[in-house]
């Protein structure tokens, strides 16, 4: 089934070579996109919808707050809809014992054992705080959760995580809502080397480039969401993260070339004719 | 008694259960779930959870984030 995807190019995935078409497992889940999309920042349901529906999104997170019954119109009924699997995060959770509660109230409400783990330091940076992240993790995982956290960019942190039982990591390439891209691509590639689990690049991503390196940097996934639910043209932003986490997956797997310093000559050197090096490159014939 | 429903203080008849505390926001309760003093009551226990003066009901649902 996965190994029919179409790529960018209209050609099937599985002539890109082996494993092109292979899903992104998280726990129990199977998912043929590797673009996990986020739900904060769209301007209303109507563009959220197109916006979803263009990415390809199999998987897309939603936010847990206090019933508003004022509010008309739920993003749970247009990711029902487009039979977009909820993940509900703990954002806005400044500590471990607010995140636990807050994932375990997702569960009851969304019929979900997934969770995007965050545990926010500070308001200015939103930067991760790692000690209660992975307290909370460890919590959550003895409680039955898949537990995908967000996290710093921290290889150490990644592998502490994975060790307490996380379904992935997913590290930040630059703050949220930054779209500053991936700020330390090493740190990404040192994540990747040693991980058992999949790397999913969380927050910083700002356009198509930064998801298509993260995916040639050897990410499993990449999400996003004020990327595309802030452009100025949402919809087309997707078609355009769309297309760059396959392309940067394929290049990931087709193996690039390695850079170097100086120019190594791609035509032949040998069988070069003698065209007098002092001919006018304007002389009438 | 009074109450506290997601952070507002609530004049409620004693004894109240929380099925009919969640009522006072919603009729269809799909995708909510509600914690009482900190901890999460599954759905199918609200009719049999008697609410007493002072506790602290926390209802959430989904929203557009992250």
């Amino acid at each position: 089934m996965a190994d029919t995807t179409d790529t960018p190019a209209g050609t099937r995935a599985e002539e890109a070579g082996p494993g092109a078409g292979s899903p992104l497992v998280l726990g129990d889940l199977r998912l043929s996109s590797r673009l996990i999309m986020g739900t904060g920042g769209a301007p209303s349901l109507t563009v959220l919808r197109r916006a979803l529906t263009a990415s390809g999104t199999e998987l897309t997170t939603v936010a847990m707050r206090r019933l508003d019954p004022g509010v008309r119109g739920s993003v749970l009924s247009v990711l029902d809809e487009l039979g977009i699997r909820p993940l509900p995060n703990t954002a806005g959770c400044h500590t471990a014992g607010e995140a636990v509660l807050t994932a375990r109230l997702a569960r009851e409400a969304l019929g979900t054992g997934l969770v995007k783990l965050e545990v926010i330091a500070d308001e200015r940076t939103l930067l991760p705080d790692p000690v209660a992240t992975l307290e909370a993790a460890e919590v959550l995982v003895d409680d039955g959760f898949t537990v995908l956290p967000y996290t710093n960019d921290d290889p150490v942190l990644a592998r502490r995580l994975e060790d307490a039982g996380c379904a992935a990591v997913m590290p930040l390439g630059a703050p949220i809502g930054s779209g500053l891209g991936i700020r330390n691509p090493h740190n990404f590639e040192l994540i990747v080397e040693r991980a058992g689990v999949p790397v999913i690049l969380d927050a910083g991503v700002g356009t198509a480039s930064d998801a298509a390196l993260a995916m040639e940097l050897g990410c499993a996934g990449v999400l996003l969401a004020s990327a595309v639910t802030r452009a100025a043209r949402p919809e087309a932003m997707a078609v355009a993260m769309r297309g760059a986490v396959e392309a940067g997956r394929l290049a990931r797997l087709a193996g690039r070339i390695p850079p170097r310093r100086f120019a190594t000559a791609s035509s032949p050197a040998e069988g070069l004719a003698r065209l007098g090096p002092e001919l006018p490159a304007f002389s009438t014939p | 008694m009074n109450v506290w429903l997601n952070g507002e203080r609530c004049q409620v008849p004693a004894g109240l259960t929380l099925d009919l505390l969640v009522a006072r926001l919603t009729a269809a309760p799909a995708g909510v779930a509600a914690a009482l003093n900190e901890t999460v009551v599954p759905r199918g226990q609200w009719p049999a959870t008697a609410l007493a003066e002072g506790d602290r009901v926390e209802v959430l649902t989904a929203v557009q984030g992250g």
